[in-house]
């Protein structure tokens, strides 16, 4: 299989988010800003590189009677490994995420990939896949996170560009989900444009 | 009265979809006819009622005690799974009917965050084991009350001629926002 492909399909034409809606919850919930977004898609992509490898390591140790309680022991391993080392190092973002680093474990994506891709393959594509799954919703978080700053807040990555409030709305719970609607409706444009299969 | 508040706060001013984001996809995906999201809320208000006075208890009662605290994230969705299979199990023997009709919904729920994140909000807020029960069910209800609204929007929307690329999520996604900036209303009567 070709790898560059492997690791690019999370960018756009398999995007968790974008194309597969697939991690909504955690989507709206830590975009506030561009910072916190790209944050919370690290410690997934983090988790996810993680279980994969993982998975695809103890593919063949696995019953396939107890193959999902498995992965999803793996899958919070990894998690609170990143919600420990985050609340030691991280304590601010740690308390900006709050809630939604535990819910990792049952973001869709990361039991998808486990169970689609990682417990198929071999370790190196399940690697690859993992990463580039990840930097695909790390990716459509910031950028989502970037457009509720600028609307909301009137600021790139902190730095204020106006004077005074923008649109709060857009920081609040609508416009997450207005702004999301808008972003897999141009995804969905591009991809009809640029990608063919 | 005190569990009242809880229940009206739960439900209307900090709704659990439209509000904290927590188990958006069985909103955006379950939810295109009524009858459907009313059998999904009816397995979701059991589970997570089930699941918070479950994982609670074994929270206080056997993490807190042995210092293990970190390990709540695996506890706890480890019981939450095992309690999707275990209902299922036990609905599939005492009511075939109700197991037919929620079938499909039961593991789903496994992986709804909702389930996972207030057994988690529970034991962060410090309440005692009734007001997690009453904070449990009460969020329950808003979840359900989100989902049918919800469905019985999108049921009239499939009438609508809607451009192409707006279709499925996108316009699903930008009504959910204005049904958001409705509950919106209701912040600052509790």
């Amino acid at each position: 299989m070709n790898q560059w492909k492997n690791f690019t399909k999370g960018f756009l034409k398999d995007n968790p988010i974008l194309v597969l809606i697939l991690g909504t919850c955690p989507t709206l919930g830590t975009t506030t800003s561009g910072i916190n977004g790209l944050s919370m898609g690290l410690a997934t992509t983090f988790v996810l590189l993680g279980s994969n490898v993982f998975i695809s390591l103890l593919k063949n140790f696995i019953p396939d009677k107890v193959r999902i309680p498995a992965f999803i022991v793996v899958i919070a391993s990894f998690v609170t490994v990143v919600e420990l080392v985050m609340k030691a190092y991280l304590p601010d973002l740690f308390n900006t995420l709050g809630l939604f680093i535990p819910l990792i474990v049952v973001n869709c994506i990361v039991l998808g990939r486990a169970e689609a891709f990682a417990s198929k393959n071999n370790v190196f594509s399940s690697a690859v896949d993992g990463l580039g799954m990840g930097l695909g919703f790390a990716m459509a978080l910031f950028l989502l996170g970037t457009i509720r700053e600028i609307l909301g807040a009137g600021s790139v990555l902190g730095h204020k560009f106006i004077s005074g409030d923008g649109m709060l709305v857009f920081i609040l719970a609508p416009g997450a989900f207005i702004a999301l609607g808008y972003m897999i409706m141009l995804a969905n444009q591009m991809k009809k444009k640029y990608i063919k299969d | 009265m005190e569990y009242i508040l809880i229940i009206i706060s739960s439900v209307f001013v900090s709704n659990i979809v439209l509000a904290q984001f927590l188990g958006i996809c069985p909103f955006i995906g379950v939810s295109n006819k009524v009858e459907t999201s009313i059998g999904m809320t009816g397995a979701v208000t059991f589970v997570i009622v089930l699941a918070t006075v479950i994982t609670y208890m074994v929270y206080t009662f056997i993490l807190i005690p042995l210092g293990i605290e970190f390990a709540r994230t695996i506890t706890f969705i480890l019981i939450i799974a095992a309690l999707v299979q275990l209902v299922e199990i036990i609905l599939k023997k005492v009511s075939p009917t109700m197991y037919q009709a929620l079938g499909i919904f039961l593991p789903l729920i496994t992986t709804n965050c909702a389930v996972l994140g207030l057994a988690v909000l529970a034991v962060q807020k410090d309440m005692n084991l009734v007001q997690s029960t009453v904070f449990a069910f009460g969020n329950a209800l808003g979840f359900g009350l989100a989902l049918i609204t919800f469905a019985g929007i999108r049921e009239q929307l499939d009438l609508l001629n809607i451009p192409k690329p707006m279709r499925g999520a996108p316009i699903a996604l930008i009504v959910a926002g204005m049904l958001a900036l409705a509950f919106m209303g209701f912040s600052g009567i509790v």
